[in-house]
């Protein structure tokens, strides 16, 4: 983290402060952070201010990152773990029409990585730092609408119900059938919702060196996983966690270790497979490999 | 002495003309006309529309102008012109495949046959103020233009889901006489197309609501934005003297075909199943939140435990309709002086018995 300063180089609207957020609500989400990152895994409230972009676009994770971000900082930003959707587009560009930094695409360039439903194929390394955009920071919360509740289910970590309803999956179906969202345990103590990334991610959390901080703005509130600490879906002895696998390979790059996006190619039932991390894809078949259906 | 009050007539007519000239404002402004609302807030002329349940901009302009921007009011101004209409009967139902869009995305694939077409979308701006359009006038850049048109025959993703099996099929058309709630009252159990056409003639805001709350844990049905799409559809009618469809002309609509999780049952297996919308205009919001309710409302008949209110028909068709919830909590304004004047005797009596038990038990007490 940099200290951000409000006059700045680039070209970011004179009528805006840089990165939007004024200095004084950067200080509140900052210190708000540093208390997540004492209590890893553990919801802290935070004030959460109406953004210029909707709430679900990623308001929580934009304030995090308007609120770390340096004038040396460089920017990725990823949705469905692409450079090159919609939203990620957008959300780059207005950091780089507020703050005027730099962007990239490339995961080892950058210093802040902001994410939604993924985390990058490539290893991150100390040093950077993840921001997921959250919808619903409550793990619980399918078991127990009221806050009030599960705040107290957290602070007396009260997790069985939580384990009941894994477990009525493996009742049903034979295993537990969450594919997103996957609870997580933090630290051995605080269950925690890694965002609604595919479960296939939920390994990539355990003991990362970049530390993950987390941003939900309409729930208005922050956590964050320090490096290096431990992360655990939650599984049984005689049911562990396992991730989704394809019986196919990236159709572009050849890929068999990423995550594969369904692209639906006509309407009568034709499939292609491609990686979903756009990055990892490109940087692949720039080094050769490719896929099946690759030209 | 006490004059008891008349004249209420003439109170009534002079708060009409002050209506009718704070409606005006300042006259040295140039007095708005249907061209500009028609053109210019033509969000708020779909809205008017899609709750007046009235296919018509110039009638639904008309109404903005007469309720000074007011929609519920304007709304209520169109139904109240509707009611007064002939039916001719029901049109053919709308094939929204072969609409002539303007705007289709899909959340669940990447990219799908048709592609991913933006469209005019609130969805990517930033919401700054834009200074520059407080001035008129100012030169407006024309939009590109698509070197090719698009296909006429999107097809739906839903049809792609429903073809691998993972999806219910829709049911069948029943061919039976539609229901029409303008002429029929609300019966309960109420079957999914009177369902429908409440919820497509339900308040946005009170849709919005319910809709956010599934999402919140007051009845979730896992939602995924299957596709939305907006555009121009072709209206047939059969008349009875031809006995074939003849097309009278397009209405503009936004449809959203939710597909939900479900976990499936004894006797089905898992599969995703579907929440619609659809709204006069370009109106994602309210055909959206309109999916999600629809959705919440099947619970029951999936076999889903029904806890929230979202999820409860009588509760949502009951309290959606914006004309009859304005009307009765504005009707609280009315005179209500002989109620009011009940209550008073019984209160005061009340009030007196309470006050001689509760000296009884002191001197009891002393």
């Amino acid at each position: 983290m940099k200290p951000s300063s409000p006059a700045m180089a680039g070209e970011p609207s004179a009528n805006y402060n840089f990165a939007f957020l004024d200095e004084q609500t950067k200080r509140m989400i900052r210190r708000g952070l540093l208390k997540a990152v004492a209590i890893p895994g553990h919801q802290i409230p935070f004030g959460s201010r109406e953004m210029p972009l909707p709430y679900g676009w990623g308001t929580g994770g934009i304030q995090i990152t308007a609120s770390i971000v340096g004038p040396d900082d460089v920017l990725k930003v990823i949705d469905q773990g692409a450079d090159d959707t919609t939203n990620a587009i957008n959300i780059r560009r207005f950091f780089a029409r507020t703050a005027g930094i730099a962007t990239t695409e490339r995961t080892d360039r950058a210093s802040i990585v902001q994410t939604r439903h993924r985390v990058p194929e490539k290893p991150l390394r100390a040093g950077q730092i993840l921001v997921f955009q959250v919808p619903t920071p409550e793990p619980l919360r399918w078991l127990e609408r009221r806050e009030a509740e599960t705040r107290k289910m957290h602070a007396l970590a009260e997790y069985g119900a939580m384990h009941v309803n894994l477990y009525e999956d493996i009742a049903r179906f034979g295993r537990i059938a969450k594919s997103y969202d996957y609870p997580v345990l933090v630290n051995g103590r605080y269950i925690m919702s890694p965002s609604p990334i595919p479960k296939f991610d939920n390994p990539k959390l355990h003991m990362s060196p970049a530390l993950q901080l987390y941003g939900a703005g309409r729930e208005k509130r922050l956590y964050a996983v320090p490096p290096y600490t431990e992360v655990k879906s939650l599984d049984f002895e005689d049911h562990p966690f396992r991730i989704e696998r394809w019986t196919e390979a990236c159709a572009l790059c050849g890929a068999g270790d990423s995550f594969l996006d369904e692209v639906v190619m006509d309407d009568a039932g034709g499939r292609m497979l491609v990686c979903s991390d756009s990055e990892y894809c490109a940087e692949r078949r720039a080094a050769g490999h490719r896929g099946k259906a690759a030209p | 002495m006490y004059v008891p009050v008349k004249g209420g007539e003439q109170a009534i007519d002079n708060a009409a003309r002050l209506l009718a000239e704070s409606r005006r404002g300042d006259p040295a402004v140039p007095e708005l006309t249907l061209a500009q609302i028609e053109g210019q807030l033509a969000h708020a002329v779909d809205r008017v529309m899609a709750e007046g349940s009235l296919y018509d901009r110039k009638l639904a302009a008309l109404a903005i102008k007469q309720a000074r921007g007011d929609l519920v009011e304007a709304i209520f101004l169109l139904r109240a012109y509707r009611t007064t209409l002939l039916r001719f009967g029901a049109s053919e139902p709308l094939d929204t495949r072969r609409m002539a869009i303007r705007r289709r995305i899909s959340a669940t694939f990447k990219d799908l046959p048709g592609g991913q077409v933006l469209g005019a979308s609130f969805d990517y701006t930033h919401r700054l103020l834009d200074f520059s359009l407080a001035e008129t006038g100012g030169p407006c850049p024309a939009a590109a233009k698509a070197s090719q048109a698009l296909p006429s025959d999107m097809p739906s993703i839903a049809d792609i889901l429903e073809r691998e099996g993972l999806i219910e099929r829709e049911p069948a058309e029943s061919g039976g006489a539609v229901a029409d709630l303008t002429r029929e009252p609300l019966r309960f159990p109420a079957a999914r197309p009177v369902r429908l056409q409440a919820l497509a003639r339900a308040d946005e805001g009170f849709l919005l609501g319910l809709g956010y709350s599934t999402q919140r844990g007051y009845g979730n049905n896992h939602p995924f934005a299957g596709e939305i799409r907006h555009g121009m559809v072709t209206v047939e009618f059969v008349p009875e003297e031809l006995g074939f469809a003849v097309a009278l002309g397009e209405v503009e609509l936004t449809e959203c075909q939710m597909v939900n999780q479900f976990k499936g049952s004894a006797a089905q297996p898992p599969h995703f199943t579907r929440g619609y919308g659809v709204a006069f205009g370009h109106a994602e919001r309210k055909a959206m939140a309109m999916a999600l309710v629809d959705r919440s409302l099947r619970a029951a008949e999936l076999g889903e435990e029904v806890t929230a209110p979202a999820q409860d028909p009588e509760f949502v068709l009951y309290h959606g309709d914006n004309v009859e919830a304005s009307g009765f909590v504005q009707h609280l304004k009315l005179p209500h002086y002989v109620d009011f004047q009940a209550e008073l005797v019984t209160v005061r009596d009340l009030r007196r018995e309470f006050n001689e038990r509760a000296a009884g038990r002191r001197e009891a007490a002393e």
